[in-house]
Parts: structure tokens; sequence; C-alpha cells
């Protein structure tokens, strides 16, 4: 080659080296993730689901949604470091909004005039990604929207308060929520809801009979039919795990941001971090407001789900305790931590259920045993043991990737296997331009190649 | 692979996204019911119908109620209820000649945990039917899941009209709130109580709606209500909306909640000095009643779907059957529960299938079916259409006091217990009874 | 007059019973610096106790001696005082120099626990019971048409008595001297050879004691005890735990003040305002005492050093 092509070859490798999606670059910088995560989503919902079946499926649903909830719990409690105790108040916010939004949308948007009957419930509309799904994505953001307006309202007392009071009032949030949910009136039906306004929406929300009417958007496969032939599902899992995944990217891209340190800073000794610079009012408000938003999309996801009717009885304290356990195992602050945590503990009633009836019939007992009374018992102990014994929970503030045995056992094995294929070297981390510059420093001039997979027992640094 | 690192990337990535695009474009199949008309067609593959039921074997039915939690004797009892409905119906050879087998779940007193015990039960156990529940905040979420999967679904002592409201799946043995509203005012005004003052539970879909309606239907027949207050289920201390009932000046006062409430508030009520006599619905009915109300209870009537002293052969069979196998007396839940099962036995015997339609359908055409708890016809909304007892709390049990019938149907005798006549079915021949039910209410007072 | 007369005869003996729980809040706060969730729960099984032993020696139900009342209470508080010793010694006790929020999470633990260990079949179930009348059920005199029961007068005297006990303890005794000094600084106080575990033990198991006493009382008052897990018993100490914050926690007369305070607030504006909302007055006292003075009203504003 002559002496001018490697030249041009060498500005070429360099122009590519800036815009190459390294994954472990892109999870921090570029678009792909999100489409990742919606192609993964897409497959998630027609390959695995229908080899799961239809009860399994549900479940996979369910720990989708658990880890929306759970993973906008850890912004505020893992990350900031704030004791919140009410968040099934935001999720109540955002799921009695996008309940709203898709009930009284239908009805004033999309279902002709004729078909308004005076039975209230409103069938999911349209195909797939058809009117009625466009409503439906509407609707969680607008439930996240309002749920993130009551982040403001609770954020600004945390402002003022420590630990214990403060979660004490966001105890109490939730509650004055679930009182004044439970004072409205019963759902107004679809021919004379057509004419309501605002406000006669806003305070006809069913009260303790709950929201009866809503379209079961999110439900765990499109492919069941009812005896009538009618397709009943929907496509629920690929809604769900596309917000999970989204969510994930997000939340990870914060906690490796400036912001996100500077909420670490605040959870670890605040004083010392408003003394270092950071602007711990608003770190924590904002915390607020960001965990309040994605609850209230997962609200949404919940309003819509397969046999759930909003209901305030059952949106209390409970349910803001279980997701508080969910992110204590899960380690306060791990990503990873609290994605296991919240599928671990979905499917932990159902082991139960499996594991009484297996010993029952091993004993010969055929009674009905409901082994739900224990559920809560065996979830307190939980929480006591880790809170004595290991109190980080299960990764602490670490990922799963930055565990030890991760490193020591799945790495090295990983290397071999794949050639370290999306396994970062340490400058990847940096910008392309820092990155250049550091390569050309210690190689004396020579731009650093362009090639990032590094070749098994190359000059890689650590990870 | 040849690809540098990249490429591979760029590849990976960009193949999905591809993919994705055409998976996209030829979604029909992931698409919803009836299209609204917004142009993606919606063929609706039928691709495995979950729900046709198996021709031969054991005939599996659900039920779904509250064994434990708050309201655990309303689920126990329709259990039994149902459960002997079920026995016998098998000793005599089952339905079709296949036997019935019965899985019931436990709700906890719960409405999320109803949605999800229903889903349980249509989709991993496969039922053919569901009978359940007894709370109606519960009726409507396992009813939503019903409706959606087409699996038919009776309820047995629901009584808000959103159960079956525009839910052709969803169907009941009991009569609606509408209809208990009346019965309790036209009792109260029949036996000279026009001024009376409610004091309903704002937590409960049931109790609220009860309230609404009583208000309605005392209002319309020249009564007057005093003053409405509301109390929170398992709040103790109602001193303050007593007070304020008390000075009212009410005649009598309407108390439309569950059994675990009622007896504490009417203990406080007593001590506070209020004396006239407290009306309740069918959320009174529960052996634990008394246990809690005690001396306080004493004198109060509610309205009920049956009383267990009403001379009817049919009852007095219910009755002996129930004593001799759980050892207690039926409460108005175990009855119904008993109806319902039977009723959907009848229909499983009509209907030319079992699919979820057909079986539905058969449901809905259930006519004069001779329950324990009266004859059941069902209504074009699939509600029973049938006439409701009064019954007052003597010695710690509710015994007989009155039948009120549908508004339209003719009056009748009331049944004294053991006067044996066998008039006592709704649409017996109307004779003296006005006159006749006013004096045997006005002497059971 | 007589509604007046009839809600302050309620908002006084509420507020017996909110005191007494609310001292247990107080205490525990003042020498641990953290809020024991589980507290209510003690107050919840006070009552469960109370019913079961009653059930057991045969006075279920009306016609107990007079004796009676005084037999349960004391055994009553002395099972529930080991109990919070025991809560303490195995739950709290490892956490001791544990971040806060740990300490927290444990309370709650320890509350979920409590609470659903209680509804178990094999524990006190899930239908609500009727408590036996320890205290005859009978108005002692009338004023303005208004029954002043033998229970309320039970109720707010003992309560009382209870306060003026522990007052004289806190303050006038070695042992309560112990106990103020480990509220002042920890380290100084084992330093000059108080036992701390065993001060800090004893403390646990006197806010124990007064909240068993609190739900026994209540039993009595309002008659029927509902399941373990049921809501109404969080929201009273929770109640209670706002009287204790509102008074200035960690202060003895700031709690029985606090709770007053809000047992008037909540009874008054059931009665003259709005029932259905009672809860909520409660708790917009509690955020803006919280906002506006958060050392409470009998409280001293404390500077965090850093």
């Amino acid at each position: 080659m002559t002496e001018g092509s490697d030249a041009r070859t060498r500005k070429l490798a360099e122009r590519i080296a800036e815009i190459k999606p390294n994954p472990a670059v892109a999870l921090g910088r570029s678009a792909w993730p999100f489409l990742a995560a919606i192609v993964i989503a897409f497959l998630l919902q027609v390959v695995i689901a229908p080899m799961l079946g239809g009860f399994y499926a549900k479940t996979l649903l369910d720990i989708g949604i658990a880890i929306v909830l759970a993973s906008s719990l850890n912004i505020v409690n893992g990350f900031a470091g704030q004791f919140s105790i009410g968040h099934a108040g935001f999720m109540m916010v955002g799921g009695y909004a996008a309940a709203c939004v898709t009930y009284y949308g239908s009805i004033k948007l999309l279902m002709p005039q004729g078909e308004l009957t005076e039975a209230i419930g409103v069938s999911v509309l349209g195909g797939f990604l058809g009117s009625g799904d466009l409503l439906f994505l509407a609707s969680c953001i607008v439930g996240g929207v309002f749920a993130a307006a009551a982040g403001i309202v609770v954020g600004l007392p945390s402002l003022r308060l420590r630990g214990d009071y403060l979660a004490i009032v966001t105890l109490g949030f939730g509650e004055i929520v679930r009182v004044l949910v439970q004072q409205t009136s019963d759902v107004i039906e679809p021919v004379k809801a057509v004419d309501a306004g605002v406000g006669e929406m806003v305070t006809h929300l069913g009260g303790p009979l709950g929201f009866t009417g809503t379209p079961t958007y999110v439900s765990p496969t499109p492919w069941a039919t009812n005896a009538s032939g009618d397709q009943t599902g929907h496509a629920g899992i690929f809604f769900a795990y596309s917000i999970v995944g989204i969510l994930l990217v997000l939340v990870y891209r914060l906690k490796m941001s400036s912001q996100g340190r500077a909420l670490l800073a605040v959870r670890e000794n605040e004083v010392a971090a408003e003394a270092m610079g950071v602007d711990t009012a608003s770190s924590k408000v904002s915390a607020f407001v960001l965990a309040a938003f994605f609850a209230g999309v997962g609200g949404a996801l919940f309003a819509h789900s397969l046999g759930v009717t909003l209901n305030p009885n059952e949106l209390g304290f409970q349910k803001s305790i279980d997701l508080v356990i969910m992110v204590v195992l899960g380690g306060m602050g791990s990503i990873t931590g609290v994605v296991f945590a919240a599928a671990f503990l979905t499917v932990l009633p159902e082991l139960f259920r499996e594991a009484a009836q297996f010993i029952t019939h091993l004993v010969g007992y055929h009674g009905q045993v409901n082994t739900d009374a224990y559920r809560m018992p065996v979830y307190a102990l939980l929480l006591i043991l880790v809170m004595i014994l290991r109190p980080q929970g299960l990764f602490g503030i670490k990922e799963l990737w930055d565990l030890g045995f991760w490193r020591r056992y799945v790495i090295p094995v990983w290397r071999k296997a794949a050639g370290g294929w999306l396994i970062p070297k340490h400058e990847a981390r940096l910008p392309a331009a820092i990155a250049r510059e550091l390569s050309t420093e210690r190689t004396g001039g020579e731009p650093a190649k362009s090639d990032d997979s590094p070749k098994p027992g190359a000059s890689g640094d650590q990870p | 692979m040849n690809l540098s690192g990249w490429n591979k990337h760029r590849a990976l990535v960009g193949s999905a996204f591809l993919l994705g695009v055409l998976c996209l474009g030829g979604c029909d199949k992931l698409g919803g019911k009836k299209d609204k008309g917004d142009g993606s067609g919606s063929s609706g593959v039928a691709s495995g119908s979950e729900n046709i039921p198996p021709s031969t074997g054991p005939i599996k039915i659900g039920h779904y109620a509250s064994l434990t939690g708050e309201e655990a004797t309303f689920g126990i009892s329709t259990d039994n209820g149902v459960k002997l409905a079920m026995e016998e119906r098998n000793a005599a050879g089952g339905v079709k000649n296949r036997q019935i087998e019965l899985k019931t779940l436990d709700d906890g007193s719960k409405a999320a945990e109803a949605g999800n015990v229903v889903a349980r039960l249509v989709n991993e156990d496969k039922v053919v039917a569901l009978i359940g529940e007894v709370a109606s905040s519960a009726s409507i979420a396992g009813g939503k899941v019903a409706q959606d999967r087409g699996v038919p679904m009776i309820s047995p002592s629901s009584t808000n009209k959103l159960v079956t409201k525009g839910r052709d799946m969803v169907s009941r043995v009991c009569f609606l709130d509408e209809f208990q509203g009346y019965v309790v005012a036209k009792f109260a005004t029949d036996n000279k109580m026009k001024k009376v003052a409610i004091l309903y539970d704002q937590a409960a879909a049931y109790s609220k709606g009860l309230a609404e309606t009583f208000q309605t239907e005392i209002e319309s027949l020249g009564g007057k209500i005093t003053t409405k207050q509301a109390y929170k289920k398992g709040d103790p201390d109602v001193s303050a909306q007593l007070q304020t009932i008390k000075t009212s000046g009410a005649d009598a006062v309407f108390l439309p909640g569950y059994y675990t409430d009622v007896g504490n508030i009417i203990r406080q009520a007593r001590k506070l000095g209020i004396k006239v006599p407290f009306l309740g619905g069918d959320g009174w009915d529960s052996s634990a009643l008394a246990k809690i109300g005690g001396d306080a209870i004493e004198g109060s009537y509610y309205s009920n779907h049956y009383s267990f002293g009403e001379s009817r052969p049919e009852v007095q069979e219910f009755v002996k059957k129930y004593k001799a196998k759980y050892g207690e007396v039926p409460d108005g839940l175990a009855a119904l529960g008993y109806d319902a099962a039977r009723v959907l036995f009848d229909a499983m015997e009509r209907a030319p299938s079992l699919r979820g339609r057909d079986l539905a359908t058969a449901i809905a055409a259930t006519k004069d079916f001779a329950g324990v708890t009266g004859k059941i016809t069902l209504d074009a909304n699939r509600d029973a259409v049938k006439k409701a007892v009064v019954v007052q709390m003597k010695g710690g049990k509710p015994v007989y006091v009155t039948s009120v019938v549908p508004k339209g149907w003719p009056e009748e005798k009331p049944e004294g217990a053991g006067s044996g006549s066998a008039a006592g079915s709704a649409g017996g021949a109307g004779s003296g009874s006005a006159a006749a039910s006013a004096s045997a209410a006005g002497s059971a007072k | 007059m007589n509604d007046f007369l009839q809600t302050l005869v309620n908002a006084i003996a509420l507020g017996s019973l909110y005191a007494l729980t609310a001292l247990g809040y107080t205490l525990v706060y003042g020498v641990l610096r953290f809020i024991n969730f589980a507290h209510s729960d003690v107050f919840t099984l006070g009552a469960w106790v109370s019913f079961t032993i009653a059930g057991w020696i045969g006075w279920a139900g009306t016609g107990s001696p007079i004796f009676a009342m005084p037999v349960i209470l004391f055994l009553a508080m002395a099972i529930c005082a080991a109990l919070g010793i025991a809560i303490e010694t195995f739950a709290y006790r490892p956490l001791r120099r544990a971040p806060r929020l740990n300490v927290l999470i444990t309370a709650i633990g320890v509350s979920l626990l409590l609470q659903n260990v209680g509804q178990l079949k094999w524990a006190f179930g899930t239908q609500p019971q009727r408590m036996a009348e320890l205290v005859e059920d009978r108005s002692l005199f009338t004023i303005y048409d208004v029954h002043i029961r033998l229970v309320d007068v039970v109720v707010v005297i003992l309560a009382a008595l209870l306060v003026v006990a522990l007052e004289r303890l806190v303050y006038g005794t070695r042992i309560g001297r112990a106990m103020r000094a480990v509220s002042f600084d920890e380290r100084v106080a084992s330093l000059m050879g108080i036992d701390v575990n065993r001060v800090i033990s004893i403390t646990f198991g006197i806010g124990s004691a007064l909240a068993a006493a609190g739900g026994l009382l209540f039993a009595l008052k309002y008659g029927s005890i509902k399941q373990t897990a049921d809501a109404t018993w969080v929201l009273l100490g929770l109640k209670a735990f706002v009287a204790a914050v509102v008074g200035g926690i960690g202060n003895v007369r700031g709690a029985v003040a606090g709770a007053l305070l809000i047992s008037f607030v909540e009874v008054f504006g059931a009665a003259y305002l709005s029932p259905h909302m009672k809860d909520l007055y409660v708790f917009v006292i509690l955020i803006g005492v919280l906002l506006f003075k958060p050392s409470g009203l009998f409280g001293k504003a404390v500077t965090e050093k850093v």
C-alpha cells in the first residue's frame, strides 16, 4: 500500500471509529438500545409467549409490570436514597388517568355513535398498532405525566424532611389519594359519556367498585379466543416489555450520568454533596418526578391488564410495601438486582402454591390449602433477615456485571468463547475523541486501530 | 466471522430492525377484536381456540369465593351450598351422564385477587362455567375476565346491577339492589317507619349502591330521609355519625353494610341511646352477626333471599339436607350457592353443547326454575326476578317476617311459620295480601 | 349542646387511647432515634391478647367479676412488654449501628410479620370478634341527654393514671434518669456506667406495655376487634404516631398534648365537617406541622451536626 492510501485508510478508520455502535458504549449513548428493546419485546411476544402457554405468559406479563414499578421506585429509594413508601399512590394516579383516557377517549373519539350502549365496558379497538393501541400508548404517557405532577407535590416536602418523616408523608400521600378516589361516583355509561366534560370524568372514577370499563390492552397473548371465535387477547407482552426495555436503558443512563452520580452523592451524604456543589433540592425533586412518571406508566400498564379492575382499596400501603420489598431485596440502586428481585417476588406466590400442593399431595391431604395467607409473613421475615444479614440486598449498588463472581468466572469464559464481543475495553467507555488522544499518546503518534473487537490475548485492559 | 467489530453490530441490529418492520407490516395476527374502521384488517386468526371443552369425561366447573379474609363466612357458606348441589347431582347420574368436577379457588375477600383467580380457572383449569362471587366488586372483576374469555358465569349473590350489565356471559340467581332497596323501603313504610336515616359504608360499592336505591324508593313511597351518613369499612368509631342520626329524629336507621361492621355499629348506637329499629340488606346474613351484635341486634330487620323458616317444601328439604351434611342451618348464601349450581346443571342439560356461547344462552333462558330461594326466571339482563323476604333477629336467629314481591307482581299471602300453605311460591293467587302482610309484620315488630 | 358534649366526651376518650400509644412511640424515639413502625401492632396484639385470655379464663361475654379488668390489663401489659423486648433484642439490636434507613425497613418488616402472623388460622384468625365485657356496660350518669358511660370514664382515668405514673418514672426515678441520659447521648451514658442495652430494653418494655393497655381499653370501648391485618389498626397506629410527632417527638408531655389535639380535630371534624374524610384531617395536620414546625409543638429544634 502506498503512503497516501494508508493515510486515507487511517482517516476513514478514524471517522468510522467515531460512529461505531459498540454495544457497551451504545447503551450509554445511542438509539440502538431502544430499538433492540422493542425488537426483543417483539420476539418475546411472538416466539416465547406462545411457547409458554396462557398461564406462564400471564406470569411473564406480571413480571414485566413489576419490573417497571420496582425500577421506578429504585430511582427515588435507591439512587436518591429518599425513603418513599407511598409509591402505590403514584401508580394509582397514573392508572386512573390512563384508564380515563382509554375509556372516555375510546368513547369520544374512536367508537361510532351508534355503538354506544349503556353497558359499562369498552373493548379493545383496532388491530395491532391501530388507533386503539395508539390511544393506549398515549394513555400511558398521560398517566405518567399526571403521576409526575403528583411527584412534584410529594417531592417538595422531601426538601425539608428526612428519613422517617418523609416516609410518613409519602405514606400519607398514598392514603390521601386512596380516600379521594373512593369518594368518586360510578363510571359514566358510554351513552352519556360522549358529552361528559373533564370535570365530570374526573369525579366519576368508579369509587370503591373500581374503574370497571377499561379495555384490556395488556393481555398476555393475542391468540386467545373466546367461544364465539372472537379474538380476545392483545399484544400485552410486547407493550409491557418495550416499556421495560426503554425504562431500563434510561435508568442505566441516568445512573452512569452526572445527574445520576449527583443523586448517589445525595444518597450517601446529603450535606457533603451540598458542599461539593450538588443542587440537592432539585436532585431530590427530580428523582421523585422521574420515579413518579414511570410509576404512572406502570400504573397505566397495570390498569389495562387482564383480570385487573383498578380499585382504590387494593392499591394502598400493601402494594407500596410490595414494591419496597422488591427494591430492598434486589439492592437499592442496582438496576439488575431490582429486576431479579421483581421477577423472583412475582413468581414466589406461585412457587408457594406449587410447593404446598406438592407437599399436601405427598401427605395425602386433599383439601384446599390457601398459601396466600403465608405469603406476607414470609415476605416480612425475608425483609427482616435481609436487613440484618445482608442489608445491601442481593447486589448492593453494583450491577450484575460488576459482581465479583461474574468478573472472575463469566467474563474469562466469554472472552475465550466469543472473543471479547460486548466486553468494553476501558477506553471504549470514554468519549471517542479522548480515547483517540490517549491511544495516540501511548503509541507515540500512531492513531489506534479503529477495530474495537480486541483479539484474544491482545493488550486490552481489564474491563 | 469476517466482519469487523462495528460491522457485526450494525448488521445485527439492522437486520433485527428490518425483521421487525416486516413483521409489523404483516401483523394481522396481532390484531384485536372488531375493527373500528381504522384500516388495519383484523381477520382474527383463531389459532387454537382455547375454550372448546372436551366432550367426554368429567365436566369441570369453577367456583371462586372468599374462603378466607374479612368476609369468609360468605364464601364458605356459598361453597357448601354449591358442593351439596354437586354431590346430589353426581349421585343422580351427573349431567348427560358425565360427573361434575368442582374446583374452588379462594380470592381472600379481595376484588383484585378475584380477577386473577378467574383467569387461572379459565386458562389453567379450563373450566366450562364459573360460579361466583358474593361481593359485587369481586363479581365485577371476575366477570370482566369471564366475559373476555367467553366462559359463562353465574353469580349466586351479587346484587349490584353492574355485574351483569352489558356482559352476556354473566348472569345471577339473586335479585338486584334496585329491588332490594325497594323491599326495605316498602317494608319500612308499611310498618310506619317513614322517617329513616341512612348510614352506609363508603368503601363498599354494595353498600353505597343499596343506600342510593333505598333513598329513591322510600322517597317515592312517601317516606323521608332524615340524614345520610357514611362510615368507612372497619372503622370502629362511628359515634359522630350516630350522634347526627340520633338528633335527626328518625324512626328507623337503614344500615346496608356487611355483617363484619353492622353488629358493632348497632351496639354503639344502643349505647348512645338510639332506640329505633335498624334495617339492613342481605349483607347482614351471617351466623357471625349475632355473635358480634349480641342483644343490641335483637328486633332489627333485614332483607334476605330466603329464610330457613319458610314452609315451602323445597326449603325444608334443603335445610334438612344441609343440616345433615354440615351440622348447621343454612344461611341465604348457602341457599343461593345451591340454587346457582342447580341452575347451571339444568342449563347444561338443556344446552346443545357446553361451548361458552351455547351454555350462556341456555342459562339466560332459565324460566320458572324451582329454587330454594324462590322461582328463578332470568330476565333480559340475565338477572333473576323473584321475591325477597324480610327477617327479624329474634333470639340470635333471623326469623321470617314477611315477603315482598317485585313491583307489578300480584301481592301474595304471607306465609307464617307452620301455615303450610302451598301458595308460597311467586305468582300465587293474591288474596287478602296487603292487610295480611301488614298485620303479620305489625305483630312481629 | 348535647351534641357538643357528646362529641367532647368522645374526643377525650379517644385522645386518651392515642396518648397511651403515642407515649410508646415517643419513648422509643427518645432513646433510639427511630420510629418503631411495629408499635401499632403491639397495640393490636394488646387487644387480641386480652380477648384471648379473657376467653381462656372464662370471662368472655358479660358477667365478669370486678377484678377481671385489672387482672387482664396486667397480663396483657406483661405479655406485650415481653414481646416488645423480644422484638428489640432480635430485630433492632443487631442494627444498632446501622444506617437509619435499614432499621426503618426492619421495623416495617416486623410490623408486617406481626400483622400477618396474627391473622393466621392457628393464631387469631380473620374474623372480627366481640370483646368480653370486662367493664360493665352501663351509663354512669346523664347530662343534657348525653350518657356518660362507665367505659369512657374508666378509659380516661386509667390512661391518666398511666401517664402520670410514666411521668413519675421518667422524671423521678433512677431508671428514668438513665433513660433520659441515654436519650441525650448514648455513648457518654455508657461511659457513665449505664447499661445501655438494659435501659433500651426497659424502654421498649414500658412502651409496649402502654400500647397494650391502649389496645385493651380500645377493645373495651368499641367492643369489636377486627383481624390483626386490618387497615383500621394501621390507621390508628398512624394517628397515634402523628400525635407523637405533632407534640414533639421525644417529649412525654408533648405526646399527650399532641394526642388530645389530634383526637379533637378528628372527632370534631367528623361531627361538624364531614365524617367521610376524617382520616384526611389528621394527615393534613401532620403535613402542616412537618412543614412549618418539624420539631413539633413542644419539641426543640435540633440543629444537625455535620
